[in-house]
């Protein structure tokens, strides 16, 4: 006897026509600024927002969606469909790590009896990657658990480490859940990719739609693959000029960000277009689309190309659509960016948006400085912070704490050469540079964790860090002080004790 | 239980905590061979728009069922600033606690706003030595919850006896989790700048009948927008038992 779900009703997150709290939360949203912005001496740079295109007026028309809003539609078998419309998505992959997995796990439990069986044992990946490296025997425990259901549930990816003082001898462990969805594949255009975690957006930069749900809304998915979701407006941001050597991607964010507040896109998918973002590589773009939560954004999307369908080759078998926006598709905002003319940034204490030229902030000694996390701890990532320690040839001035994001990064810093090195690898010159040996791959100290874990901020001090989140506490001491920047920005930093724009180094 | 001057029905008390006191029976559902089942009832709810009061009622509360949504809270307020993170409402660090379970579920309760910078908040949200608030209903800026997406953020303020929050916006993933788990009412108000005329320790009224905040000690009503549906979902103890309770999942 199988039973059935009638769905909850449309009207309960707030129906599109009626006057329900969810309604409050649609596109008219105001920004609010919550600070002062220090005086910026960036110019011409941002055209003034404009109003959404107005509407074809020919019937014959076709009507046009975004990105966004096409995955949304074919995942959810409809012809078309608006911003502002609840609908059932039919879920490709559903994350789940340490620190939410046993939550997760128990609402499923509960909801669909100890017996259940999820939806789809091929569609659920589960990574521990938060809190492993510690002694905390809560969280040893929160990985067993998980454990326990991947056997019983015989979930195909599950990214187990049972000897936890050793990475290296667990073969299937792979670190940090957003770089290893990509690494393994999991990432693919068109799908719809759902996660316990705020930076599945992540994912975004393989032009599917990735975000971040509750432990409750995972249960549900576990037990049926779908979720009533409502349909993002979209704003566009388009990136053009070339990208100045001394820039990276987390320059680019953490500018938009500081341009819209960190209530700029609460409830809006965004878009990154242009011929900047073109010539970014995966793990640029993933950096981009990781920091959309942190301006309120539901997800973030780049449309897919021969970057993308490259980077993908031999990564996965699964048969993919890629989805491209309508030229008439509708947007609730545009920002246009003149790249070249941007220059580096950080993200001052104590939050993403209170943006500030780097060389404006050369006074501001600081104590330590951090390279990791899903945002700044990838390949790409430690490539560029030694590319800075290799032109200046000197040590550092504080400790420099690197946490690689997943186990194959950690494998790149000890093998692949830095280009222009003679040869030398990551760890070669980071050792050279007198920073810390590269830890064991995780979240680590991004998100401060339990006391014992590895370079997490135990007093009061300033960190210069290429993470993701800067407000009180997030690295463990509520009186922490937390610089958000770049990997040059941070090495560059490292080397001189102050906050320290990289143009010092890279020339 | 903080004293209260105006009856407060019993479905308002915690409704989560209830929830997890007395497991609601549950059968296990078969979805992966009932999906096109699953979607022929998706599509009769999402087309019948005109009709849909008539397709999905809420059941009126027969004598024998539980009370009806609740319509106030009242008692000492909390007044915090814009952008309050989860960091700040529940540290990382206890992340670890498993919101299911319920001894855990008490004590992520007991950690609830230790995040916050004592230098801008020097009254303690929980006393020390306690593990629940006696601050009922938080005053709030823009932006509340920003931050992750775990619940551990409104589970923790619901844990530690918060009834409602008041504030002037919501992160989504905060404003999502608190009715997909029932834990806090997520209210807006109407206009900017409230939590300034509130000072922590006030006495305040929510009402939703009338969609008002009340702030007693100041002599002061503001507006609130209306919760609409999703008031008996957080009133049910979250997505799952209103689900349920409304017959929609058997």
């Amino acid at each position: 006897m199988a039973a059935t779900v009638v769905p909850p009703h449309a009207a309960f997150f707030g129906a599109k026509k009626e006057i329900g709290t969810r309604s409050s939360f649609s596109p008219s949203i105001s920004a609010h600024r919550c600070r002062k912005h220090s005086l910026n001496k960036v110019l011409a740079v941002m055209a003034p927002t404009q109003p959404s295109r107005a509407p074809a007026t020919t019937g014959s028309v076709k009507h046009g969606m975004t990105m966004t809003e096409k995955i949304l539609a074919k995942s959810s078998d409809r012809a078309k469909l608006e911003p502002g419309e609840n609908i059932w998505v039919n879920i490709d992959v559903l994350m789940t790590h340490d620190v939410c997995g046993p939550g997760t796990i128990g609402i499923f439990k509960k909801e669909f009896g100890k017996n259940a069986k999820v939806w789809d044992r091929e569609k659920i990946v589960i990574i521990p990657d938060h809190y492993i490296f510690t002694s905390d025997e809560r969280a040893n425990r929160n990985v067993d658990i998980i454990r326990d259901f991947a056997l019983e549930q015989n979930i195909k990816y599950f990214y187990d480490i049972k000897d936890l003082s050793n990475f290296k001898v667990n073969p299937d462990y792979k670190g940090v859940c957003h770089v290893a969805l990509a690494q393994e594949g999991h990432c693919r255009p068109g799908e719809v990719l759902l996660g316990t975690d705020s930076h599945t957006c992540n994912a975004g930069a393989f032009g599917q739609f990735a975000t971040g749900i509750g432990n409750t809304d995972a249960g549900f998915v576990m037990g049926t693959g779908k979720l009533l979701l409502k349909v993002p407006p979209t704003m566009r941001f388009v990136l053009d000029g070339e990208m100045p050597h001394y820039l990276l991607a987390k320059d680019l964010i953490l500018q938009i960000i500081g341009e819209i507040t960190v209530a700029g896109a609460t409830y809006k998918s965004m878009e990154f277009v242009g011929s900047t973002v073109e010539s970014l590589n995966m793990e640029e773009r993933m950096t981009l689309c990781n920091m959309v939560v942190e301006a309120g954004g539901k997800n973030g999307v780049v449309p897919p190309d021969e970057t993308t369908f490259k980077y993908l080759e031999g990564k996965t078998s699964v048969d993919y659509e890629p989805v491209y926006s309508d030229e008439s598709a509708k947007y609730i905002s545009e920002y246009r960016f003149d790249v070249s003319k941007l220059e580096p940034v950080v993200a001052k204490p104590h939050s993403p948006d209170n943006r500030a030229l780097a060389r404006e902030c050369k006074d501001v000694k600081i104590d330590r400085v951090y390279i990791g996390s899903c945002t700044g701890g990838k390949t790409e990532d430690f490539m560029a912070a030694a590319k800075v320690f290799l032109a200046s040839g000197k040590k550092v001035k504080v400790p420099t704490f690197l946490v690689p994001a997943t186990q194959k990064v950690w494998m790149d810093l000890y093998s692949l050469p830095v280009p222009g090195s003679g040869g030398k690898t990551c760890s070669q010159i980071f050792e050279e540079a007198g920073c810390d040996t590269p830890a064991s791959p995780s979240c680590g100290a991004c998100l401060g964790g339990p006391r014992d874990t590895y370079a997490r901020m135990n007093e009061p001090m300033v960190c210069v860090s290429t993470t993701n989140r800067n407000f009180p506490g997030r690295m463990g001491h509520k009186e922490g002080q937390i610089y958000l920047a770049s990997p040059y920005t941070a090495a560059a930093s490292a080397l001189t004790g102050y906050v320290t724009d990289p143009r010092e180094f890279v020339p | 239980m903080a004293t209260t001057q105006a009856p407060v029905p019993v479905s308002t008390i915690r409704a989560s905590s209830q929830r997890l006191q007395c497991p609601i029976k549950t059968h296990s559902l078969h979805f992966a061979t009932n999906s096109s089942n699953f979607d022929k009832l998706v599509k009769a709810s999402l087309s019948l728009k005109q009709s849909r009061k008539k397709t999905l009622t809420i059941p009126h509360a027969t004598p024998s069922s539980s009370p009806s949504p609740p319509t106030t809270f009242h008692g000492q307020c909390y007044v915090l600033g814009d952008n309050i993170d989860t960091d700040q409402i529940i540290p990382a660090e206890h992340l670890t606690l498993v919101p299911s379970k319920p001894d855990e579920y008490k004590k992520l309760g007991s950690f609830a706003f230790s995040g916050l910078p004592s230098s801008l908040y020097p009254i303690p949200f929980i006393e020390p030595g306690t593990d629940s608030t006696q601050y009922l209903i938080i005053i709030a800026g823009a932006n509340f919850g920003c931050g992750s997406s775990l619940e551990h953020a409104p589970v923790a303020l619901g844990a530690a006896g918060v009834q409602a929050v008041v504030a002037e916006s919501y992160a989504r993933t905060f404003f999502r989790n608190s009715l997909a788990t029932g834990a806090v009412y997520p209210l807006e108000l109407e206009q900017e700048g409230v939590n300034k005329q509130c000072t922590t320790g006030d006495i305040v009224t929510v009402d939703l009948e009338r969609n008002v905040f009340i702030n007693h000690t100041k002599g002061k009503e503001f507006v609130l927008k209306p919760i609409g549906d999703a008031g008996p979902v957080i009133a049910a103890g979250g997505m799952f038992a209103y689900a349920r309770k409304t017959g929609m999942i058997p």
